[in-house]
């Protein structure tokens, strides 16, 4: 509601300022036109027929009062007859002027006083029409009748008296023509003040010539006085709609405080009013200043104490208003100090704004609580709010420690189950450097489509603009500007592809023998390994002793058990159906002796370069020899490995990154057991930080959740990246995995182990460590202790050492790690403890 | 260091030495020749307090020649400090016998030295080694990785990791190589920085005519792009001392990022022809060989205290190439019998046996890695087999062929 009457007060006073300008400029011809449409005559011909049917016969009314009153009840005959009633019932007829006016004022003489104000007034012959037109006149008695705005309206009342005459007819006119028509009591506003007219008033005479100004401020007084009781004319008889009248005028004066000023800067001089009455006419303009920048003046300035001078309000007043003490109350709260804006609102009085905690109090709590969680509710507006209703929001704006992402709270196994998805597969590529791993990947991807014909045809551009046109498939894996210029790869490349049976990610390893550590972190990622031979004559010689081999044993010691063997480069061959036993019975024996299962070894020969029986059977005639299955094939039939999907979550960390300006930190890792889901709350070890998970992607898609077996990229939150390390473990933080700082494990040894220092690798983890003690040898096949405390542990024994760690790394039982000194891999081991 | 004074009798070993330590690598010297029941006297400041007639305590800083028998040790290894903690021996004025002081030892500042149990074989060569006038090599070294750099200051004695870079560095994804690059761009600047303030060129041209090499050493490429890097940035920023400096910069492989393998970096031919042969690359050259003969097993390296002790014994570790290694930390045992035994084990190889002795500094990378093998090895004359006591078990040779491995 409260809104509701603003607006309807806005329109009314558009109505008003009209009426106002015309009044004003008008003046002299006002008196010819009443503006009164025949509609409106012929309403109020009727209704001053009906209110003198219901009015007592013994109240004497003239048919003008009975016009006026309808014109200002609009035509609403019962309240004119009640309002007639209250005014003339007790009729004490005035011999000389039966003007309501009059009888107005001798009942409000009490009032007029008390406003200090005592002009002699002329027995006026007011109109009718005057009364009506007069737009300030009639609102200016109600006003009156209000009683709680008398001692305010008074200081105003000066002021547009002040103002008024300083238009050129009021100037012109003489003193008893002035105040011919002025009643003795309730004198019109424009009639009282000029009395108190103040020394700096006259102070602005270099500004006095501007009557304009002065005529736009008094102006703007009236227009507020009458906008304020125009608002009070609808009113109801109720209580509630008085006091919400009360209240609307208040803000009236709430947007302009200028009236307060000067009316406190006029309370002294109230009294002596009597003493000066020539100044009464003196045309005081008011300094132009304060009117002009009246916008300026914010209600925000500090609250001015007034005395309270005002008399005692009149029966009526208390009758209309509620007893004297409402009624200072409310004055209280209207005159002794600025309003508050909004204070008019319904709400406002009873309102506690400052019960509860403030907006900002409710924010800044929020906001170190939730530590960086925002509120999702918005603080509410106490202004606009009521005290019950502020109360309770205010309750209800608790901010929860939820953070920012909702989880969805996935039973993400059962989603998994259910989901049905294809079968998912990552291997790694394995092999001696330049052997064509990264060539026959870049085929494959070619051939799949996933790269297009135009990504590749750039390649190639720029592979022969320097002379290595050799290797443009190799760069589709190869992308930083080291590796190509260089033509080796140096990081692990991953990319995916799918086949109409499962979903493939490549996870394309470096061979050179000083990225090994590269590689690990790859083969750590992988189900299966495809591990790339070229069959050049002396190539696949010098791989063998090289990083064909240790490659090999790598996988293998970190748990991968099937592996296919691209036998490369048939076509330097010529397709050469010795070279492929050749090779394929030299590395059946070695990979056996590394104890792969024969039946987990597949060979095929292919040509990465050319692509031939990558992803098509060769078409070259001096294959026609082969008849198995192609490289697509071959990776199609691989059973992938089983998920620890159930257990608790681990995630190594195998990049931090920036993944674009929304996600200021993300990881990404292979899940190694376990599940996660948007919201999830993770903790990284060995810093012990928690995060948030804020999206997940997999293969470049967002999903909502991940399971072991798969590599996502996570965008988290609520963490520093300091706290992020490659090789660090993200885990469930009901189940943190336990630093340790030594661990006792079994070990395959590759090299002669020695009580010496190693570097300790764990997918992309590589730490410090040295053995300390070798507690024992053991038997390859039953692990039963050989002998105790070696001197020394030889190739390809089988031992357990005590390895001791610089930092303390999260490690648990059952991992795999990968031991190495000065470059070469000493041993693989598995942690038991 | 330098020696001032020295009265100490060649029979028994009684006697002192005044010694004034020149630089950090002086306070190493003496924080292995000073050892517990040593008296050792120098200029300390105490705090002594006083209470005069009327009762009124009044304390004062005063400085004052104080001798204390030495209980413990500790050494700072990052600032070269030393702080020796001891009970006073000789009563003066202000401080009575038998009150504690911590003495720290400085630069520049003489201090006395008397041994408890007179000066052994082994403290008399470490006071001749320490007061070598000869000029001594260092070397500052940049282990690095992608994303990692040891920053480390190799001397005659030790090798000093000064600081540790570690920035990170987004590995290569589809789509996002900028982050690699940049990170990486970003790690050279941290490095080159870091490794500027501690070289102190500015101050060190002034001073010093000998510019200190500097060797980078990494796995892969990363020394190269670093060195690259440095070349462009002095050129860019006109940095005349870094340019100056670019001409006694080596690149070298080494097999990881860490510390550990800059033993490996200065043992191969080609550092060791461009470094003068600094007694770390000598010892590092006999790790190597002791290490090539673990391999072979023939019984002719032995570690550990009691193996190594056993094949003195026996006579194996003498003329002919027998070698005993030993790492300085022993000599600093706490107990003076632990002490005690270790020097006869060095002065019976070294007089009656004849074979060579080698105290490798366990602040090398050598001697981190004899510390690894229980502090003590030798290289014997003659295969000795079955030095350690456990010989109960024979090798079980069988094993089952295809079968799943334990491991």
């Amino acid at each position: 509601m409260p809104p509701k009457s603003g607006h309807q007060r806005a329109k009314n006073v558009d109505y008003e300022e009209e009426d106002v300008y015309s009044d004003e400029y008008d003046e002299g011809e006002e008196q010819g036109g009443d503006g009164m449409t025949d509609e409106d005559r012929e309403q109020m011909r009727i209704g001053t027929i009906n209110v003198r049917e219901a009015l007592d016969p013994s109240v004497k009314v003239t048919d003008a009062q009975i016009q006026e009153a309808l014109w200002h009840y609009y035509y609403d005959v019962g309240k004119s007859v009640s309002y007639l009633k209250n005014k003339f019932a007790p009729s004490q007829p005035k011999p000389e002027s039966q003007s309501k006016k009059q009888k107005a004022a001798s009942r409000f003489d009490q009032a007029a006083n008390a406003a200090g104000t005592k002009v002699p007034t002329t027995p006026g012959k007011q109109t009718l029409k005057q009364a009506q037109k007069s737009t300030c006149n009639a609102p200016s008695l109600r006003e009156m009748v209000g009683a709680p705005r008398q001692s305010m309206s008074a200081s105003s009342i000066r002021l547009r008296a002040l103002h008024t005459p300083c238009s050129a007819d009021y100037m012109s006119a003489k003193a008893t023509t002035f105040f011919w028509d002025t009643p003795w009591g309730n004198v019109p506003r424009h009639r009282l003040g000029p009395i108190t007219v103040e020394p700096r008033y006259l102070g602005g005479g270099l500004l006095g010539g501007s009557s304009k100004l002065a005529a736009l401020a008094a102006k703007r007084k009236q227009k507020q006085e009458e906008a304020a009781s125009a608002a009070k004319a609808g009113d109801t008889k109720a209580e509630t709609d008085k006091a919400v009248a009360l209240l609307d005028k208040l803000s009236v004066k709430g947007k302009d405080p200028t009236p307060f000023i000067r009316g406190g800067v006029c309370e002294p001089q109230r009294r002596p009013v009597q003493r000066y009455p020539a100044r009464k006419r003196s045309p005081s303009p008011p300094p132009a200043e304060p009117e002009v920048e009246e916008a300026s003046l914010e209600p925000a300035q500090p609250a001015i104490e007034f005395l309270d001078l005002r008399a005692k309000p009149s029966m009526f007043a208390s009758t209309l208003c509620g007893t004297e003490d409402q009624v200072r109350k409310r004055q209280k709260l209207e005159v002794s100090s600025f309003p508050l804006p909004y204070t008019t609102f319904q709400g406002y009085s009873e309102a506690k704004p400052f019960a509860g905690p403030s907006p900002d109090d409710i924010v800044l709590r929020a906001q170190a609580r939730g530590a960086g969680h925002g509120t999702k509710a918005k603080p509410a507006h106490h202004k606009k709010a009521t005290g019950e209703k502020l109360a309770d929001s205010v309750e209800k704006l608790t901010v929860e420690e939820t953070p920012k992402v909702k989880s969805k709270n996935l039973n993400v196994v059962e989603e998994f189950e259910k989901s049905g998805m294809k079968r998912m597969a990552n291997f790694v590529v394995i092999g001696h450097v330049d052997h064509g791993k990264s060539t026959l990947m870049g085929r494959l991807l070619y051939d799949l489509k996933v790269i297009d014909q135009r990504s590749v045809d750039k390649l190639r551009k720029e592979a022969e603009t320097i002379g290595k046109s050799s290797f443009a498939l190799a760069w589709v894996m190869d992308q930083t500007s080291e590796e190509r210029s260089r033509g080796v790869t140096v990081d692990i490349a991953t990319n995916h592809f799918e086949t109409e049976k499962t979903r493939f990610t490549i996870l394309d390893a470096p061979g050179h023998k000083d990225f090994i550590p590269n590689m690990i972190a790859g083969a750590s990622q992988a189900d299966f390994a495809v591990l790339v031979i070229d069959a050049g004559t002396n190539s696949f010689e010098s791989g063998l002793k090289g990083q064909t081999k240790e490659h090999a044993l790598l996988v293998r010691s970190m748990g991968v058990q099937r592996l296919i063997v691209a036998v490369n480069k048939m076509d330097t061959v010529s397709w050469s159906q010795e070279r492929f036993e050749e090779i394929s019975q030299q590395m059946a024996a070695f990979l056996t002796a590394a104890s792969f299962s024969a039946k987990s070894i597949t060979f095929i020969p292919c040509a990465g370069l050319t692509g031939e029986n990558v992803t098509r059977k060769a078409a070259d005639p001096q294959a026609d020899w082969y008849t198995g299955e192609t490289l697509i094939e071959a990776l199609d039939s691989s059973e992938p490995a089983k998920r620890n999907v159930s257990k608790p979550l681990r995630l190594t960390i195998s990049d931090v990154f920036r993944g674009g300006i929304t996600n200021p930190i993300s990881i990404s890792g292979r899940i190694d057991a376990g599940s996660l889901q948007v919201g999830d709350t993770i903790l990284a070890m060995p810093s012990a930080e928690p995060a948030t998970i804020k999206a997940i992607e997999v293969e470049n898609e967002p999903v909502d959740w991940a399971v072991a077996g798969q590599i996502p990229v996570l965008h988290l939150a609520d963490i520093d990246p300091v706290h992020l390390r490659l090789g660090d473990i993200v885990c469930d933080p009901k189940n943190p995995v336990k630093l340790v700082g030594e661990f006792t494990c079994k070990i395959l040894a590759f090299e002669h182990v020695l009580p010496m220092a190693v570097d300790v690798f764990r997918g992309r983890l590589q730490a410090e460590g040295k053995v300390t003690r070798l507690v024992a040898t053991l038997n390859k096949a039953s692990g039963e202790v050989v002998k105790k405390h070696p001197r020394i542990v030889k190739p390809a024994e089988v031992a357990r050492v005590v390895v001791q760690l610089e930092r303390e790394l999260p490690l648990e039982a059952g991992t795999r790690v990968v031991l190495r000194e000065g470059g070469n891999t000493v041993a693989a081991g598995l942690l038991e403890s | 260091m330098r020696l001032l004074k020295s009265q100490i009798d060649q029979k028994n070993g009684s006697g002192f030495a005044t010694l004034l330590p020149e630089e950090p690598e002086d306070m190493w010297h003496a924080y292995n020749l000073i050892q517990p029941t040593d008296l050792l006297r120098a200029r300390a400041i105490r705090r002594v307090s006083k209470t005069s007639d009327s009762g009124s305590v009044a304390s004062q800083r005063i400085a004052l020649d104080l001798t204390i028998a030495v209980t413990s040790t500790d050494f700072d290894i990052g600032s070269g400090q030393l702080h020796v903690a001891g009970r006073v021996a000789s009563e003066n004025e202000w401080v009575k016998l038998g009150s504690h002081h911590t003495l720290d030892l400085e630069l520049n500042r003489k201090f006395t030295l008397e041994k408890g149990d007179g000066w052994d074989s082994v403290a008399l060569e470490m006071l001749r080694e320490a007061c070598e006038t000869e000029r001594r090599a260092e070397l500052w070294a940049v282990v690095m990785g992608e994303g990692i750099a040891n920053i480390c200051l190799i001397t005659e004695h030790q090798t000093i990791l000064r600081q540790r870079v570690e920035v990170p560095v987004p590995r290569k994804r589809k789509g996002g190589i900028d982050g690699h690059d940049k990170g990486m761009e970003k790690f050279f600047s941290t490095t080159l920085s870091t490794l500027l303030r501690h070289l102190d060129l500015s101050n060190k041209g002034i001073n010093q005519d000998k510019t200190v090499p500097l060797l980078l050493a990494s796995p892969g490429f990363v020394a190269q792009s670093f060195l690259a890097y440095i070349k462009d940035e002095a050129t860019r920023a006109t940095n005349k001392p870094l340019l100056a400096l670019i001409p006694s910069i080596l690149v070298a492989h080494s097999s990881g990022p860490h510390v550990h393998t800059l033993s490996e970096v200065l043992a191969s031919p080609a550092i060791t022809a461009k470094l003068s042969d600094t007694k770390y690359a000598r010892e590092t050259a006999l790790m190597d060989k002791f290490m090539t003969l673990m391999r072979q097993d023939d019984g002719r390296a032995w570690y550990g205290p009691k193996e190594v002790e056993k094949a003195v014994e026996k006579g194996a570790v003498g003329r002919g190439g027998g070698v005993l290694m030993i790492s300085n930390a022993l000599f600093r045992a706490q107990n003076v019998a632990e002490r005690k035994r270790w020097v006869t084990l060095v002065d019976r190889v070294r007089e009656v046996e004849g074979g060579e002795v080698r105290v490798l500094s366990s602040l090398h990378e050598s001697g981190k890695r004899l510390e690894g093998l229980g502090n003590v090895a030798a290289i014997l004359t003659f295969p000795l087999e079955d030095l350690d006591e456990e010989e109960d078990e024979v090798e079980n040779g069988a094993e089952g062929d295809g079968e799943e491995m334990v491991i």
